[in-house]
């Protein structure tokens, strides 16, 4: 699991079955620091997460069984809006 | 797994409910002479009761973590499996 920060939102009209009604956000995966760690990436929300917000994620298979339901095509999904980092 | 050093830890009050009642802390990977190496990133700690400063095992591959924690459904895949008391290399 790691650090994001929503920078934006993405919206495909075209796409997998699987993905129809997420809601999708580009986030910026950071380190305990708010530096950048690596490249944006587009997540699932199952949150209620805006834009600005310090979120954490969890990727690969597990992103999709953050989901429901849980057979979906997704490898990154925001699963907490952060309240503090204490580190 | 890999090395790394407890830094810290992280509270959120709207989470999944896999992560209700466990442990999130921010750990950073570290070479074999206890340098860092790479990002932080978030374990769960259910296992161990590892503290700042602690030099600890993680793993970071999802389905031994749902047998560990015994939980088929867990969307978790970085979780502290020991806490190191040395390396020699």
């Amino acid at each position: 699991m790691y650090l994001g920060e929503v920078i934006g939102t993405v919206v495909c009209e075209r796409k997998d079955p699987g993905l129809s009604g997420m809601r999708l956000l580009l986030v910026q995966p950071l380190d305990h620091r708010r530096e950048k760690a690596g490249s944006p990436e587009v997540a699932v929300d199952t949150r209620s997460s805006r834009l600005g917000d310090l979120v954490y994620l969890v990727g690969s298979r597990e992103a999709a069984l953050a989901c429901t339901p849980t057979f979906v095509p997704v490898d990154s999904a925001i699963v907490g809006l952060v309240d503090a980092v204490d580190a | 797994m890999i090395l790394a050093r407890v830094l810290g830890s992280v509270t959120a009050t709207d989470k999944h409910p896999a992560f209700n009642a466990r442990k999130l802390l921010v750990v950073q990977p570290l070479d074999e002479r206890g340098g860092e190496t790479g990002k932080s990133f978030l374990a769960v700690d259910n296992l161990t009761s590892a503290g700042p400063g602690d030099t600890v095992l993680v793993m970071r591959e999802g389905n031994g973590v749902r047998q560990l924690l015994h939980d088929k459904t867990l969307p978790i895949r970085s979780l502290i499996v020991g806490v190191v008391d040395a390396v020699e290399a």
